[in-house]
């Protein structure tokens, strides 16, 4: 046993914080773009990400123009970075990013160690929101899941959650699981949504719920949980437009799980500590159209960045990220580099809650962008409009927008070709 | 074959009884503790406001204020000897009312007639100095720099193992059941006491019992005892919210009532509560929409935007509340070598040292047993990664390379600390288990992500637990029900449509 | 005539279609907002099919208790509980790559169940 408990410096130009399907993508794309120093770092003793858990089909279409799993999704990535011997660490935990890019992490096999870095891409995915931030009363017995932790039990670990099943949340992975659930043995009572409308892709509602039998209750919340040690039973109530339970509308199911599908929080803790910017909206990063964030070199994509619908969306804005990464370690070698001060910021409103960039550099932009964004609400027929100053450079008729579907349109360099200082640019929805 | 007789047989392993445990092992005899849950510190222990109270609270000259006082004045050599988590971070109590104020000034009275040190009064500018977020209503504050918080969990583990290391036995799940005195020819009686793991006889019975010690004292005693089960509701927010009060933070009692509390924790969280109902369920541990408005509500009298939002978790715990507001420590009159230890109540955490000698005491008046020369008063802590130095968490890893893998993300747990708690003794057997002696899973993902990892962890660590017989905290809260596809029917099983919704009548 | 009423699944706008069918032939397709759902509709009464996803424990990997597994086409949609039933029961042992058949022939549907991930 050495007695010195040195703690070892590596460099590498860009380090890829996460092996999921952004980091996946973030360092292939990197590599492709010239930068030979990539690594990327990976808690889990597999490449994936939580790709490996979501076994279900529908990942690729757009990426692949095919039906894939998760894990055949994955897998493509995986093979990609392989035959282009990017070098990862497994079972490595980030333990901090400092503001000048020094990464420290820690694994077994290393320790304690840091990598001085020229850019880093920020990938680390979101985790899912737990039951203590929505206030459910009542005791806190075993059988109260996330639907991820399940997804994982189910799906890695082969164990059943539990046989009698209430699901709270109709966020997608929540459907998922009313489906795997049901088909491997269990019965789902109802998935209990507090909104109006599903958080879901429509497709799974048929295809998770329809198919099966099973209740989507909108407007309604779990309002109880009983039992001391498992979950016996759980109290659903309908709530008024104030989202607030509605007495006298209480209902209890008998079950002994409760799983929750309520939304997913961008793990932004490391971002923080190197000083990134968070939008309180989307609670990622506020970047620019190279998806660098206030924090020069450091980048950010993914569910990191913002919660994404589809991986093949994930996959497409961490290549971007990637590419920007490289070509901003090119050009710190070259000297050159693009200054924050003609970043023109992406104004939101009119239903529109966010626009992923924040901002846009005219100037240095390529010649054209992806802006992805998700409304507050559900609307029908109506025109998202982009507008550059006072000019209005697109404007598009959609039949319908939901919250639970992200949204996308290209902004070319041209559109912005004369915009003054001053000008900004906004994003919007319209009634004609 | 003989059987086994103890000396002394204590009945729960909260901190009341561990403490009294641990002070049992510096004698030379043969001691036992029951405990009807599955681990250590599952009862009143696990759910309080965990805070080291300074003393002033008490009437002068109870058991309480006593015991109080001596108790906290010992938290600082303990938390060393024992490894525990402890910080003397001092706490206020804010008076919002310039009228309220001779309140306040007899509270420091009361202090001082306790023997409580350095007490003052603190006006408005120098309270807002020292805790920027204080309401705007404060007008001065009772400061007393000796009160401190504490991990419960920690400490009562910390006395459990140093009670076992020293030669203290434990039996887990093993609720008492009846208990009485056997006579004997010729010799002494002893207490028989009897439980769904076997029957155990001892010549002194402590009973720790915590809301069921009524239960058990009336079992013995045609004196009756009654303790209230009062609960207290919590929020806990993320550590993002930690230090928006940097000391324990009271509401002057009023005529309105006793408020709510806010306190950084051990862990750097912010903890926010209890509110104060009886209730007739010893089991009823629920969190109420009412009761978690009135934290919110009474918090705000004396500390303003406390950011709700970063709530991860809210719980409830239970008091042992006897209607004397009075420890009851001492032998039972009419039930010779059965001794009470009830009502431990705020402020037992506090006391709870103070608690163990003063029951051993007793105790040893009764037994007269010679001390232990071989007892070792220290006992190693599970390391803790938050705050380590990396020089020497390399070391660690150069020992151990399971320090160096990380499961719990948000609370930094390492493989390497979830086997140290199963494997200690008594140890982890159970999520909560681990939960409580490592910190992991209380974070912001609420252990979203490392539960299947620490399920796995166990199954391997602990030889009588498979992965899909790992519980919660213990018996009847299994975390899976078994392998998928088990509850398949079969094709030709119609869909039972009974099942469903029961509207309420 | 019967009626069918179904979700479109082709756009998050979801249009409530309903199919007039007389016995197996589809009359009628009301309420879709365009032609993608009108064929969706008409295959969805006519043939509806899924693909079915599941897991099954798999020997011998060091690092992996189940390999996830697929239909490497669609089944017909009355079948899919058939085709997890089929696979109760199944084991794999490692090494196994995507695309290794775990089940042929799955209830007679003519579709192998195959492996979706490398262990």
């Amino acid at each position: 046993m050495p007695s010195t408990a040195t703690i070892q410096t590596l460099e590498r130009d860009i380090v890829v914080v996460g092996g999921g399907s952004a980091g996946l993508a973030a360092a292939i794309s990197a590599r492709d773009a010239g930068c030979e120093s990539v690594l990327v770092l990976e808690r889990e003793p597999q490449l994936g990400g939580i790709l490996n858990q979501c076994i279900h089909n529908g990942f690729g279409l757009h990426a692949f123009k095919e039906e894939l799993t998760g894990p055949e999704y994955a897998a493509r990535y995986i093979s990609q970075a392989r035959e282009r011997q990017i070098e990862h660490m497994l079972r490595t935990t980030v333990l901090d990013i400092a503001d000048d890019l020094t990464v420290t992490a820690v694994s077994a096999e290393r320790g304690v160690f840091r990598i001085r870095a020229k850019a880093v891409v920020l990938a680390m995915g979101c985790r899912e929101c737990p039951r203590g931030a929505l206030d459910i009363c009542g005791t806190r017995p075993a059988g109260v899941y996330t639907a991820g932790t399940a997804q994982r039990l189910v799906n890695i670990d082969g164990l059943m959650p539990g046989r009698e099943v209430v699901i709270l949340g109709s966020g997608d992975i929540g459907l998922i699981m009313a489906r795997r659930l049901t088909l491997e043995g269990a019965h789902v009572a109802c998935v209990a949504e507090l909104m109006p409308y599903s958080g879901g892709l429509k497709r799974n509602i048929v295809q998770c719920l329809d198919d099966f039998g099973i209740p989507l209750l909108l407007s309604h919340t779990v309002v109880n949980v009983e039992g001391t040690k498992r979950v016996e039973a759980v109290t659903i109530a309908q709530v008024d437009e104030h989202l607030k339970p509605i007495p006298g509308t209480e209902v209890r199911y008998p079950c002994d799980t409760l799983l929750l599908s309520v939304g997913l929080l961008p793990e932004n803790e490391l971002s923080r500590q190197a000083g990134v910017r968070i939008n309180p909206i989307t609670r990622g990063a506020f970047v620019d159209d190279s998806l660098m964030t206030s924090v020069p070199g450091v980048f950010a994509c993914g569910n990191v960045l913002h919660v994404h619908d589809l991986v093949d969306y994930v996959s497409e804005e961490s290549a971007h990220a990637g590419a920007s990464a490289a070509r901003y370690v090119r050009q710190l070698a070259e000297g050159a580099g693009r200054g924050a001060s003609d970043l023109v910021p992406v104004r939101v409103a009119g239903g529109i809650r966010y626009s992923v960039p924040a901002f846009v550099s005219p100037a240095n932009m390529d010649e054209k962008i992806t802006l992805r964004f998700r409304v507050g609400a559900v609307y029908q027929n109506r025109y998202v409009s982009l507008y550059v100053g006072d000019r209005r450079v697109q404007h598009r008729r959609k039949q319908i927008l939901a919250p639970g579907e992200m949204q996308e349109l290209t902004l070319r360099r041209e559109e912005l070709a004369g915009i003054a200082p001053a000008d900004e640019i906004r994003l919007l929805l319209e009634e004609e | 074959m003989a059987e086994t007789v103890y000396d002394a047989l204590v009945v729960g392993a909260g901190v009341s009884g561990c403490s009294i445990a641990r002070e049992f092992s510096r004698l030379d005899g043969r001691f036992l503790v029951l405990e009807a849950e599955d681990d250590v510190c599952s009862g009143t222990s696990k759910a309080n406001s965990a805070i080291v109270h300074a003393g002033f609270d008490a009437q002068t000259g109870t058991l309480m204020a006593r015991l109080n006082v001596e108790g906290t004045s010992l938290f600082p050599e303990l938390s060393r000897e024992l490894e525990f988590g402890f910080r003397q971070i001092g706490s206020l109590v804010v008076c919002t009312n310039e009228a309220d104020l001779p309140a306040l000034q007899a509270l420091l009275e009361r202090g001082h007639a306790n023997g409580v040190h350095d007490l003052r009064i603190v006006g408005r500018e120098e309270l807002v100095r020292m805790e920027p977020n204080i309401s705007d209503a404060a007008v001065a504050a009772l400061w007393a720099p000796t009160a401190g918080i504490c991990d419960p969990f920690e400490l009562t583990d910390a006395l459990a193992e140093n009670a076992a290391a020293n030669g203290v036995e434990f039996r887990f799940d093993a609720p008492v059941t009846g208990a009485r005195r056997r006579k004997r020819d010729g010799e002494p009686a002893l207490w028989e006491v009897t439980t769904p793991k076997g029957t155990f006889l001892s010549h002194v019975v402590v009973n720790a019992a915590g809301v069921h010690a009524d239960e058990l004292h009336n079992m013995v005693s045609a004196s009756r005892i009654s303790i209230t089960p009062r609960r207290g509701q919590y929020e806990l927010l993320d550590t993002t919210a930690g230090d928006h009060v940097r000391h324990t933070v009271f509401m002057l009692p009023t005529k309105m009532g006793k408020g709510v509390l806010v306190t950084p924790t051990i862990h750097g969280n912010l903890l926010v509560g209890p509110t104060a109902e009886d209730i007739p369920d010893k089991s009823g541990t629920q969190t109420t929409p009412d009761g978690l408005a009135e934290v919110r509500r009474k918090s705000a009298l004396t500390v303003r935007d406390i950011p709700f939002r970063e709530t991860i978790t809210s719980f409830s715990g239970l008091r042992a509340h006897q209607p004397g507001q009075e420890f009851i420590i001492g032998e039972v009159e009419d039930a010779p070598g059965f001794v009470d230890c009830a009502g431990i109540e705020s402020p037992g955490l506090s006391a709870s040292p103070a608690i163990g000698r003063m029951v051993a005491r007793i105790v040893n008046g009764i037994l007269g047993l010679s001390p232990n020369e071989g007892f070792v008063p220290t006992r190693r802590g599970i390391p803790n990664l938050r705050d380590i130095d990396p020089e020497d968490w390399q070391r660690l890893i150069q020992e151990d390379p399971a320090y160096g893998t990380i499961v719990c993300r948000c609370c930094r747990v390492s493989e390497a600390q979830i086997r140290d708690a199963c494997r200690r003794v008594p140890g982890a057997r159970s999520l909560d288990g681990v939960k409580h002696r490592t910190g992991a899973c209380m974070g912001r993902c609420q252990a979203g992500f490392c539960t299947p990892r620490i399920m796995e962890i166990i199954s391997e660590e602990v030889a009588s637990i498979d992965l899909a017989h790992v519980t919660k905290s213990g018996p009847g809260s299994r975390m899976v029900v078994g392998p998928d596809k088990q509850g398949l029917a079969t094709a030709s099983d119609e869909k039972d449509d009974s099942r469903g919704g029961e509207r309420n009548a | 005539m019967s009626t069918q009423h179904l979700t479109c699944i082709r756009c998050p706008k979801g249009c409530q279609i309903t199919v007039e069918l007389e016995g197996t032939e589809v009359v009628s397709v009301t309420g879709n907002g365009c032609r993608r759902g009108d064929e969706y509709a008409r295959k969805e009464v006519t043939n509806p099919t899924r693909t079915v996803t599941t897991v099954v424990p798999v020997e011998g990997s060091p690092v992996a208790r189940m390999v996830s597994v697929k239909t490497a086409a669609d089944v017909p949609k009355s079948k899919v509980l058939d085709v997890v039933r089929a696979l109760a029961g199944v084991r794999t042992t490692a090494p196994v790559h995507i695309g290794d058949v775990v089940l042929a022939d799955v209830c007679g549907t003519g579709v192998d169940v195959v492996a979706t991930k490398n262990v």
